[in-house]
């Protein structure tokens, strides 16, 4: 499907979920072009991660659909829209605890290639160089020889989004990626990811709270609020609407 | 050539040279071996994090198997009987898999105990089919043509047990290193990463249950034609929960573990019961709690510290 804004890979139309009597969508509605960086705010408990669980087919939404090229996901398990090119990094990041970093690594390289002979040696896969150069790409190259349960939040981060990179996916989700990194270095994080999504031509969505990220590397913002979109578009103009300033940004939100 | 490669070769010659040196401890030496596959299959789901208490049932299956195709071809190779049982327990471990795979922790194990109590008191009450708690005799079957008389048939049945012992130690041991034998310990620490990178955690754990089937499975019916015969005791969850107990006192963080555990356990059972009855368990329950408490990482770890002389490994070995 192609329109003025290039190829729509990923649509969401008209999703609603309930949660009781807690509404986390109704009707939302929101596409993600390739090449785009999306980055969604809004509210502490709007539905943001919801969302991306519904995306991943973890939660099943009450109506709508979500399709991916075209092709309906909805009611789809994870592993099979994983499968089917969108990858997933989480708020706290989902690492195999008990193995090094370069065999969690090597794993998502297995499960991608489907290394499934039982007498092939993991460490001695084809794709060992890539993911190593994976590594080297997102700043992790020191610590490739480390538990991942070791490892300082920031780089358990990374290491979490570089696994999801792994599997060369068309779409990746983000649930704030730089939180929990050295307030320090969370621009430099993100300036890394960046660029090697761009490198990897990887188009992303990311939940975000700190504004300035948003300005910096979204390229389109979509605002959630009361369970819809309420406004999308360039960063530039999402960010400096009174509206949003009052109602999202204003809103007690941390950054 | 690595330190454990040439452990593992010492103790295949040590081993082979069993009847030449100790001639009256090759039957001993056959059920530890015997059995030491069974604890291997244990151990294998050990590294995915899930015990079973119902394992001796592929055990019994493989039993079985040997008592009615001896009793159907009369000397038929041992070959074929064991091949036979590896086809039974394989199609048993993947028909009762796709249902316990569905389970974890105490779940998985004891629906595991439940489908061995079934298919025990199944053996037990069939009567005209198992031959009831009396079980079936399994027929000494012959190897390349040759028959043989009690005597050579212990050797024989040694050197095979051995050959099996080497063949499935060292295919397990590739398992445990391949992308999927990882997979298991990923499912131990993180099964919703799994999913999201797009493999069945169920698919993981069902391919390592199916292959711990075939391994109890081929301790069954090598057992079993040692014995000379197949019993309804050996599908009884005792006899389950023995084989966690050697995969705990032998380490399950390597495939020697199996081994070694076996022939301690065995050994203590052995000659303490007889010098002094029912001693073994005592010793055995205090041995336990010893590596439980000191060597987590079983006796594996404990040759480690004092032959290789490594750092404490169990803490690795636990996670």
């Amino acid at each position: 499907m192609s329109t003025d804004k290039g190829t729509l890979l990923l649509q969401a139309e008209g999703l609603k979920l309930r949660f009781g009597g807690i509404i986390a969508a109704d009707g939302i509605n929101l596409s993600l072009y390739k090449g785009e960086h999306l980055a969604i705010i809004g509210p502490n408990g709007a539905g943001k991660t919801t969302f991306l669980n519904i995306c991943t087919g973890y939660l099943k939404p009450d109506a709508g659909k979500v399709t991916l090229n075209g092709r309906e996901i909805t009611g789809r398990p994870p592993r099979s829209i994983t499968r089917m090119g969108v990858a997933r990094a989480f708020q706290i990041p989902q690492l195999f605890t008990g193995h090094t970093v370069l065999e969690n690594m090597l794993l998502a390289a297995s499960v991608r290639e489907r290394h499934w002979g039982l007498l092939r040696n993991l460490m001695r896969i084809p794709e060992r160089a890539e993911m190593e150069h994976l590594l080297d790409m997102v700043g992790c190259a020191d610590v490739r020889d480390r538990l991942a349960s070791e490892l300082p939040e920031g780089k358990r981060k990374l290491v979490d989004i570089a696994v999801a990179l792994a599997l060369k996916p068309e779409v990746l989700l983000m649930d704030e990626p730089t939180s929990g990194v050295a307030t320090a270095d969370k621009f430099g994080v993100m300036e890394t990811l960046m660029k090697a999504l761009r490198e990897a031509g990887v188009s992303s969505v990311f939940v975000e709270h700190d504004m300035e990220m948003v300005g910096l590397y979204a390229t389109r913002v979509a605002v959630w609020a009361q369970g819809i979109i309420q406004m999308t578009g360039e960063p530039k103009t999402v960010l400096n609407d009174p509206d949003v300033i009052r109602n999202v940004i204003g809103s007690g939100e941390h950054a | 050539m690595s330190k454990g490669l040439i452990a593992a070769i010492v103790a295949l010659i040590v081993l082979a040279l069993v009847p030449v040196g100790a001639p009256s401890t090759v039957v001993f030496f056959t059920l530890c071996l015997a059995k030491s596959l069974a604890v291997l299959g244990i151990l294998v789901l050990i590294r995915a994090d899930q015990v079973s208490f119902g394992h001796a049932m592929y055990f019994a299956i493989g039993a079985y198997t040997a008592a009615y195709i001896t009793a159907e071809f009369r000397n038929i190779d041992i070959m074929l009987v064991i091949l036979a049982a590896a086809i039974s327990s394989l199609i048993a471990g993947l028909l009762v898999g796709l249902f316990v795979t569905r389970y974890r922790g105490i779940f998985f194990g004891m629906i595991n105990l439940a489908f061995s109590m079934v298919l025990y008191s199944g053996l037990e009450k069939a009567f005209h089919i198992t031959g009831g708690s009396d079980g079936l005799r399994i027929r000494r079957p012959t190897l390349m043509g040759m028959e043989f008389k009690r005597a050579e048939f212990d050797l024989v049945i040694f050197y095979v047990t051995l050959a099996m012992v080497a063949l499935c130690f060292w295919l397990v041991w590739r398992y445990l290193r391949s992308p999927l034998g990882q997979a298991l310990g990923a499912l131990k620490t993180n099964e919703t990463r799994l999913e999201y990178l797009g493999l069945s955690a169920r698919r993981v754990l069902l391919t390592g249950y199916v292959i711990s089937a075939v391994l109890c499975g081929l301790g069954g019916v090598l057992l079993g034609t040692v014995q000379g015969l197949a019993t309804p005791e050996h599908a009884f969850w005792s006899r389950s929960a023995e084989l966690v107990f050697i995969a705990v006192l032998g380490g399950p963080g390597h495939v020697a573990g199996a081994l070694s555990g076996t022939v301690i356990f065995e050994a203590v059972r052995t000659f303490a019961a007889a010098v002094l009855d029912d001693s073994w368990q005592l010793i055995l329950g205090i041995t336990l709690i010893v590596i439980i408490l000191w060597a987590p990482g079983g006796l594996v770890e404990l040759w480690k510290r004092v032959f290789l002389r490594k750092g404490k490994t169990g803490e690795e070995v636990q996670k």
